[in-house]
């Protein structure tokens, strides 16, 4: 390189800059790498990508006060909420249009719906005034009319929670996910007879951690068993670990039911050894207990495989090395052999842990009250309460977590000491 | 050598099984004294690494005692046997450096901080690479790697270093440097060394003696020298050096001497080394390089050869010509300036003393 | 069953080929015994009128809800005909998802003349909701308890007796029917549970009232839990649908027994999706015609034991087909079942279910 000292920029033969010319001989094979990875990336976008950004949008997105009642939120920006009165008839002569519209194109009761999530009976208020509407005189006055048709419309209250999600973005989806509220006074907690989301988020995190702890001091001596063995007998245990993979969740979990419950296996055993007394059978299943022992075995497998596929590769002659030069055992094996199944650890506690943390279906099935996770408030919140919205904030929630999670282990171990296999 | 400060090492009947069908190491009697550099020679699959790893304590015999310094050492861990070992890949541990590699053995041995830290660079500085200390393993080349596995395991003075084909992955230069500097550094400590290896060059190079290994029983132990010289079967004539064979039957025995009759009926004059009677028989084993050309008629024997093909490589030329029926016959023709007029298709008389040749057990 | 459809649906093809009119109709249900009952009583006989329509048979009612809403975001909508409960019918038609319809119109009169919409009455919850089934959710207890004395609970109330009633108790993991049934027996006469529960305090009544036996309940959210929970022994008495503990106690015979005391009717029915094109809903239009008059209604009950919605069907309800037995004492609704019941309030539970499950779910997890 000494020839491009003195700000002499190196050429090629006919005169083009050295970098422009490795630039572009370099580009196509980038296009050509481009156009083979296409089909998939073009898949995983349209098929998981947008729609993810789609659901995480529909954590600020509110359009749809705005959209419904354009002209009543026109009308509101002039009301105080803190008159302590509801809004004078011009307000509701602008709902009236507004309600008439929205009535002939049945969006009147979704509006309710949504809501109703921040104000308990506005469902029922919109739905009760959109069968009134066309009785309305259409003349005026409207509020006496309103008022006559539910008196909820002279609360203030009611228009509070209007005025307040009349923007199009909005930050409630947030709150709600974190226990809080917005109100007119700012943003507070709830009260604490519906705090949740916190404690879950809490819960989740912690049981995750629980159940990637006991996956990994389970599947580190199976991994240690499974790389010293003979390959024959190595195969034959690896398909006992990959077993459960080619049984069913529900399956699985229904037999861990059989197995934990109070007049099962293991409680019937244990009494018939007279280790526990009829009266004292323990409670194994429908708790936290039934929520790691059952998620264990199904996260297991995500252990034992890339620590196996790392142990695979420390060679034996390192414990051998280490113990020639003196060392115990057990130094051999603390000093020598474990820093160098860290990468393992670090890829299965990773898998274990991510996929931990977003699971459902056992955690529903063996759980109980005790042992539910964040996500099962998500999956009630998309399939049931249809608030997609707060499923949306909590999901984004869910991901920011994992991420910064991710990023301290990046920082303490290292994301390049790694190893999937 | 200086003052010895080595293990003695002593197998005694060892035998070794892994599938308790078929031995490993037959009968194995070995005295290596101390101070001593020992090359365990052999192909792959011979026994030399099992009996590496039985004196390293990683495997155990099946039957027979190993003794260090005359005591017993079947029963005792490898880490308690005290004996340095250099690994074919080195097995420096990747996870720390290069210094810190070597304090290991130290540290585990509970040595005071300065006094390890006065050995470390010692054991660096021994071997060249004082200012590697903070490196890792990754970064250092394959000669650099293998100096500080050499440097590991000598660190904490053990009186016995056992090394398994330690050069093996370096290339040719390297390796032949390599050789005389592990030479160099047993000659000025005077540990006891076992080597292990498959490159007979290596063996003779380094080693005091060399045992050659075949089958899990040794061939032979002896000096590099007698090694070669003095091949005591036909395996060992074979392994050690380039080797001519020409088979053949006794037909008269003469004190040390006995006349040999080949296929083809020419008779030859030989030592015989394990041949016991007439009718017994033998391969004959003449090294390349003690053809002569120049024959006379005091020569114990002289035959006939035609030239097949002739390699020239500097220092010699290499003839290789068909003599009586062996088409592989090999002679090497040293290069003293004065062109030899050879041609292919020549038949040339060719002529080697009976003391060259050695008449062997045959082969198959 | 399914094995069955396949056949169906084979042939319905073969037909197909040769039939320029033959159509698919996708109708969505929960699977298991209730739409092998709605094959035998509906789909089967309707086909057999109508060899050009072939019925493809979805279980996705659970999910209904969800995939309705995706689908109509999408703009595709694969479905015809979906049954889902009462509450989610209104749900779906407040978010524009169901078709409004009038009943008198597209729904066949009683044989007497009476209007459909008079012979389904009040069951007729939402604008978007067509009838099937009356359902109840109720206990079961089993039979064999030791601890128990002798004595069988006959009162809701004996839920709440740990006392006379030791063991573990099973109820759904949703506040719905477990607060009602919490302030009944906790002196709030029934006409007053609503008005109760919409204040703070009734509130926190009813969580208190359910305090008292939480750390012996298991929460289930499946319908199929309880029932086996019963057979295992693992619970001595809970709630579930009245057709489960009817499959419990006369199909597999194990020792369980209703308390029909304080049963809490619900409704299961149809709802047309909506954003179908025309000839589609002139379709099932014709099917609904068809299955849900006063004579299939009551063929239904012959195969699972869920009253009918029409006041019609009642006295047309048979025997059990497999079974034998007479299914009319089995109903929710016989009078001697139905001596004390409750009815759900959808209305109410459309405003207060968000704020109340809210509620619900932290005090479960506190």
């Amino acid at each position: 390189m000494s020839d491009a000292t003195a700000g002499q920029v190196l050429t090629t033969q006919d005169g083009k800059p050295l970098k422009a010319s490795l630039a572009r001989a370099l580009r196509r094979e980038k296009l050509r790498a481009l156009v083979l990875i296409a089909p998939l990336l073009l898949f995983v976008v349209l098929t998981f990508v947008a729609p993810i950004v789609d659901m995480l949008f529909r954590s600020v997105e509110n359009g749809i006060v705005a959209d419904t009642l354009p002209k009543t939120v026109v009308a509101l920006q002039t009301w105080d909420p803190r008159s302590g009165e509801a809004p004078d008839e011009q307000v509701f002569a602008a709902l009236y249009d507004d309600l008439a519209i929205a009535v002939e194109a049945k969006t009147h009761t979704r509006l309710g719906s949504r809501l109703n999530y921040e104000q308990t009976g506005i469902s029922s208020l919109f739905r009760k005034t959109g069968r009134r509407i066309n009785r309305m005189d259409e003349a005026g006055p409207f509020k006496d009319q309103f008022l006559n048709a539910d008196k909820k419309w002279g609360e203030v209250e009611t228009w509070q929670v209007l005025k307040q999600y009349s923007p199009r973005y909005t930050d409630g989806y947030f709150l709600s996910a974190v226990d809080a509220q917005r109100t007119i006074d700012g943003i507070s907690l709830k009260p604490e007879n519906e705090q949740i989301y916190l404690f879950l988020f809490g819960r989740t995190l912690f049981l995750s951690i629980v159940i990637t702890i006991s996956c990994l001091l389970l599947g580190y001596p199976i991994a240690f068993l499974l790389a010293h063995l003979p390959l024959r007998t190595s195969n034959l245990l690896m398909i006992l670990v990959l077993l459960p993979f080619w049984t069913s969740l529900l399956v699985r979990t229904s037999a861990w039911k059989v197995l934990l419950q109070q007049q099962g296996v293991i409680n019937d055993f244990l009494v018939w050894i007279n280790l526990i007394s009829d009266a004292n059978r323990l409670v194994m299943i429908n708790n936290q207990t039934g929520t790691i022992i059952a998620m264990t075995h199904i996260l297991l497998p995500f252990m034992i495989l890339p620590l196996y596929s790392v142990m695979k590769t420390i060679s034996p002659s390192y414990v051998r090395a280490a113990k020639s030069l003196g060392a115990t055992d057990w130094t051999a094996f603390w000093r020598v052999y474990f820093p160098q199944s860290v990468p393992g650890i670090g890829a299965g506690a990773v898998l274990v842990f991510i996929l931990a943390i977003g699971y459902y279906i056992t955690p529903e099935l063996v759980g109980g009250t005790s042992g539910i996770f964040i996500s099962n408030r998500i999956a009630f919140h998309i399939s049931s309460s249809l608030n997609w919205g707060l499923a949306a904030a909590l999901g984004t929630m869910l991901l920011v977590a994992v991420l910064v999670l991710f990023m301290v282990y990046d920082r303490i171990v290292g994301i390049d000491n790694v190893k999937l296999g | 050598m200086a003052i010895s400060r080595g293990a003695a090492v002593r197998y005694e009947s060892v035998q070794k099984s892994y599938d308790g069908e078929s031995l490993v190491v037959k009968n194995l009697n070995l005295d290596i004294p101390p101070g001593e550099f020992l090359t365990m020679l052999g192909p792959s699959g011979s026994g030399k690494t099992t009996c590496l790893m039985m004196l390293a304590g990683f495997e155990p015999a099946t039957h027979g005692e190993i003794f260090l310094n005359d005591r017993p050492i079947n029963n005792v861990p490898p880490h308690k046997r005290g004996i340095g070992m250099v690994f074919q890949n080195y097995a420096l541990f990747p996870h720390m450096s290069v210094a810190e590699n070597l304090a290991f053995p130290l540290q585990v041995r509970k040595m005071a901080k300065a006094e390890q830290e006065e050995k470390v660079q010692r054991a660096l500085d021994m071997v060249e690479l004082g200012s590697f200390g903070n490196r890792r393993p990754a970064q250092l080349s394959g000669g650099q790697q293998q100096r500080v596995a050499v440097a590991r395991a000598l660190v904490f003075d053990p009186e016995l270093v056992l090394m398994d084909e330690p050069l093996g992955a370096l290339d040719k230069q390297l390796r032949e440097q390599m050789q005389y500097e592990i030479k160099h550094i047993h000659e000025n400590l005077g540990v006891t060394v076992v080597y292990v290896t498959h490159d007979q060059t290596e063996a003779l190079t380094m080693s005091d003696r060399v045992a050659v290994f075949n089958d899990g029983v040794i061939q032979q132990l002896s000096t590099p020298d007698d090694l070669y010289e003095d091949p005591q079967n036909s395996f060992v004539a074979q392994f050690i050096g380039e080797n001519n064979k020409l088979d053949g039957k006794v037909i008269d025995v003469n004190g040390e001497a006995c006349l040999v009759e080949l296929h083809d009926g020419t008779k030859l004059k030989a030592d015989r080394v394990n041949v016991s009677a007439v009718g017994d028989r033998t391969t004959l084993s003449l090294r390349p390089e003690r053809v002569e050309f120049d024959t006379h008629d005091e020569m114990d024997n002289v035959v006939d050869g035609r030239i097949e093909e002739l390699i020239y490589l500097g220092d010699h030329i290499r003839v290789r010509m068909t003599v009586a029926g062996n088409d592989e016959f090999i002679a090497k023709v040293r290069n003293r300036g004065q062109r030899r007029d050879l041609t292919v298709g020549d038949h040339v008389p060719i002529g080697w003393a009976l003391n060259d040749c050695k008449a062997l057990d045959p082969v198959a | 069953m399914k094995l069955r459809t396949v056949i169906l649906a084979g042939t319905a093809l073969a037909m197909a080929s040769g039939a320029a009119t033959a159509m698919d109709m996708t109708i969505v249900s929960w699977g298991g015994a209730y739409s092998a009952s709605q094959n035998n009583a509906y789909h089967k006989p309707y086909m057999e009128l109508n060899p050009d329509v072939n019925i493809i048979n979805d279980e996705s009612s659970a999910e209904a809800v969800a995939k309705l809403r995706a689908m109509n975001e999408a703009g595709n909508v694969t479905w015809d005909l979906v049954d889902v409960v009462a509450s989610d019918a209104i749900r779906l038609c407040d978010e524009g998802l169901a078709m409004e319809i009038d009943h008198d119109t597209v729904l066949a009169a009683a044989p007497d003349g009476t209007p459909a919409s008079e012979d389904f009455g009040d069951l007729i919850v939402s604008e978007c909701f067509i009838p099937q089934i009356v359902y109840s959710t109720t206990f079961g207890y089993r039979t064999d308890v030791a601890d128990w004395g002798g004595n069988t609970p006959d009162d809701i109330c004996d839920v709440f007796d740990l006392e006379t009633f030791p063991g573990k108790r099973s109820l759904e993991k949703r506040p719905i029917n477990n607060v009602e049934w919490a302030l009944l027996c906790d002196g709030v006469a029934k006409d007053d549970v609503y008005s109760v529960l919409e204040t703070e305090e009734g509130q926190a009544q009813a969580f208190a009232k359910l305090d008292t036996i939480k750390d012996q309940t298991v929460w289930w959210s499946a319908g199929a839990e309880t029932p086996q929970l019963l057979a295992d022994g693992e619970v001595v008495i809970g709630s579930t649908y009245n057709g489960r503990l009817f499959a419990l106690i006369e199909e597999q015979k194990q020792p369980v027994a209703m308390l029909w005391d304080a049963q809490v009717f619900d409704l299961d029915g149809w709802i047309i999706p909506t954003g179908l094109p025309e000839e589609r809903v002139a379709a099932v239009k014709d099917y609904l015609m068809f299955a849900t008059d006063t004579q299939r209604l009551a063929d239904q009950a012959k195969f699972i034991s869920y009253g009918p919605a029409r006041k019609s069907s009642a006295p047309l309800v048979g025997q059990h087909a497999e079974l034998g037995i007479d299914m009319a004492p089995h109903m929710p609704t016989d009078p001697n079942n139905a001596k004390n019941t409750f009815l759900y309030n959808y209305e109410w539970w459309a405003d207060y279910r968000d704020d109340i499950d809210a509620k619900f779910q932290a005090w479960l997890a506190r």
